[in-house]
């Protein structure tokens, strides 16, 4: 089996600040780390390969620094590393990013598999793995918490869904993105350290993806971040004295007051 | 302090503390309570090549001497001693294989230890020969396809769960120490069967187990070197060995401190964290010097043995006695400076101090090996005199 594990390498925090002039992230200080969701993509395409042979390649687009989130993801039993790095993908929104992605996995070997985290912790839209599957023209699965069984033309797997779970068949080649409760990602294992830092990790840009610079990156982005804002906080609490039935009465009181009850 | 690891070391050191704070410290209280073998962690340890580290290229492993050794027992001990014994301990069930087995021998078994698959364990101990390791019973008498074992081993960790163990028994019961012999015998041999699981003042997620060889065959390809010098075998074995339980001692302390000086800190007393008292602070600060001169005393004796140095036994006493010593007042001292809380079983400390307390005894009691510093003592004397 061809696995093609999706990653993003995000600021290793949730509390990241906005720059109010320039509306962004500030990440001086703060360590990069593999989107904790896509931690379970990968492991679940390495125990794949272990289980069925074949190899799992990484794939990310970001900055040459992203380099390192590949070379971990070696370390973690990845077999090969695709880098997407050019100036012209900065800026891209979920759709220039699936683009961008989508065109790199149709250059690969035959691929039978392409594994996403959910979402990332920095965007949180959990838009680029469906939107991959659409241009890949591949059936798509969100919230995979569980693969039952895979066989040479198609996958069964269990989501998570609001009410429970659903056992879903799709034909393979296929796009799934994973929950964290399909598996608990491995520890790297030594050898896999050193093979990291001896790998060589392609690049490819615009020219070796034969894409036009106006279809990635901002350009080839449809949405655009203006503002980025934490929304006020207004707290109001109100604490009630007195015995517990009069509090339990003037609690009654304020809920059906604010008609929630 | 900066002991000046290569990349490898600091590579194996660095991924022995992810495991042993991202897998072992969630459930080391448990382990401990339960008194449960750690089988899931022995698997987290094998997915990582925890266990090449020890195993020569060849066998695939990584390579590493004592010094590579002592530095993941020491990461795993910082958290769980009783961890880092049953991780130990495979590598001491191994190391006499290594270093007498044949090339056939080698293959036969150190892959499957390499990669996890199978533990091992080194077995000397007997009801009649504990300190007075020469004096044991178990035979191992030469009869038509193979030898033929009969005695009780015990005390033996990681005994029932490890698949490959090391046994010194005697191949010539006339000549005692000198008939022993270092033989391979694997679980599931028939007449080869377990005790129940000792139960334990600490390291008690460890498994320590007799065993017992009732008319149990081996075959001969199975010897280790030569007969008739399995004594001398389990003595090298033991000096180069030792460094290892010093690195036991040298986490464990570490753990200690780190977790006496956290409390220190957030504890409050007349109005002020207990750090800030002067007696607190000097106890914390003994602590500290027990800690690093036991390392520094580990690492010497370590890189000694890797040295290739053809005695190291007073060395390597030197380093287990002297940090087994430390690990036991440094947590014995943890306990009293975090009080009634250092007490009871829900933190830490406790389950330190008793940790400790066997680090004087096995591989060698803190007695003997000072016994054997003495003797060289003597010797060198006479030599110079
Ligand atoms: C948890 C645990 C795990 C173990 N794991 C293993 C293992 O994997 N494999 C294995 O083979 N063995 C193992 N052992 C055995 C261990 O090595 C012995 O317990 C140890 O060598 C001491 O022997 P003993 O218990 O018979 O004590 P004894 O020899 O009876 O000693 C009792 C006391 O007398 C002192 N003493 C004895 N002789 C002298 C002397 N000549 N001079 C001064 N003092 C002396 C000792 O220092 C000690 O304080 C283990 C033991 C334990 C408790």
């Amino acid at each position: 089996m061809n696995i093609v594990a999706c990653l993003k390498q995000v600021p290793g925090t949730t509390e990241v600040k906005i720059d109010p002039k320039t509306n962004t992230l500030i990440r001086q200080g703060i360590e990069n780390i593999i989107n904790p969701f896509d931690t379970y993509a990968l492991e679940e395409a390495v125990r794949l390969k272990d289980k069925h042979g074949g190899k799992v390649t990484v794939v990310t687009m970001g900055p040459p620094q992203a380099d390192a989130a590949l070379r971990e993801a070696i370390s973690l039993g990845a077999d090969e590393a695709l880098l997407l790095s050019d100036r012209a993908f900065a800026g891209a929104d979920t759709w220039a990013t699936a683009f961008t992605l989508s065109r790199a996995i149709v250059k690969l070997e035959k691929i039978d598999l392409v594994i996403c985290g959910r979402q990332t912790i920095d965007g949180d839209t959990g838009q680029v793995g469906p939107e991959m599957a659409e241009m890949l023209t591949m059936p798509f699965v969100a919230y995979v918490s569980r693969i039952e069984e895979i066989k040479e033309a198609y996958l069964r797997v269990s989501r998570m869904t609001e009410e429970g779970h659903e056992t879903i068949e799709a034909t393979l080649p296929a796009v799934i993105t994973v929950a964290k409760e399909i598996n608990v990602p491995r520890v790297p294992s030594l050898r896999g350290i050193m093979r990291s830092k001896s790998a060589k990790i392609l690049t490819w840009g615009i020219q070796e993806l034969g894409v036009d610079k106006d279809s990635v990156g901002l350009a080839g982005s449809s949405t655009q971040v203006i503002k980025i804002f934490f929304p006020q906080r207004i707290h109001k609490a109100e604490i009630f004295s007195g015995d517990l039935e009069k509090q339990a009465d003037a609690l009654i009181d304020r809920l059906k007051s604010a008609r929630i009850c | 302090m900066d002991y000046f690891f290569n990349e490898q070391q600091k590579t194996i050191k660095d991924l022995a503390r992810r495991i042993a704070e991202e897998k072992v410290i969630p459930v080391r209280a448990e382990l401990d309570e339960k008194e449960e073998f750690p089988w899931d962690i022995v698997r987290d340890l094998a997915a990582a090549d925890m266990f090449r580290v020890f195993i020569p290229e060849e066998y695939e492993g990584l390579g590493g001497g004592c010094m590579e050794l002592c530095l993941v027992v020491e990461e795993l001990s910082r958290v769980c001693s009783g961890v880092a014994v049953t991780y130990a301990a495979s590598a001491l069930g191994s190391m006499t294989l290594m270093e007498y087995g044949t090339e056939e021998q080698k293959r036969r078994f150190l892959p499957d230890i390499a990669s996890g698959k199978k533990l091992a364990a080194f077995a000397i101990t007997e009801p009649t020969a504990g300190s007075d390791a020469g004096n044991i019973k178990t035979t191992a008498e030469k009869v038509a396809g193979g030898y033929l074992l009969n005695g009780t081993k015990q005390f033996i960790t990681n005994g029932g769960e490890a698949e490959i163990y090391t046994v010194i028994a005697l191949t010539d019961k006339a000549r005692g120490a000198r008939g022993a012999s270092a033989i391979i015998v694997e679980k599931d041999t028939p007449g080869f069967v377990f005790g129940k699981k000792e139960k334990k003042l600490g390291i008690r997620t460890s498994a320590t187990r007799e065993l017992a060889f009732r008319n149990c065959l081996v075959p001969e390809s199975n010897l280790l070197g030569r007969p008739g010098l399995g004594f001398i075998q389990a003595m090298r074995l033991f000096d180069r060995s030792r460094p290892g339980i010093g690195a036991q001692a040298v986490g464990l302390a570490q753990g200690a401190l780190e977790a006496a000086t956290d409390y220190a800190q957030e504890r409050v007393q007349f109005n002020q964290p207990l750090i800030t008292m002067p007696v607190i602070q000097h106890m914390l600060a003994d602590m500290a010097i027990q800690v690093e001169a036991s390392r520094a005393l580990v690492y010497a004796a370590a890189r000694y043995v890797d040295s290739g140095a053809r005695n190291v036994t007073e060395e390597s006493a030197m380093a287990k006695v002297f940090a087994s010593d430390a690990a036991m007042k440094v947590t014995v001292d943890a306990v009293q400076i975090c009080g009634g809380a250092g007490y009871m079983r829900d933190y830490t400390v406790e389950k330190m101090m008793r940790d400790a307390k066997i680090l004087q005894i096995y591989e060698g009691t803190n007695q003997i090996l000072r016994n054997a510093i003495a003797i060289s003592l003597r010797k060198r004397r006479a030599r110079t005199a």
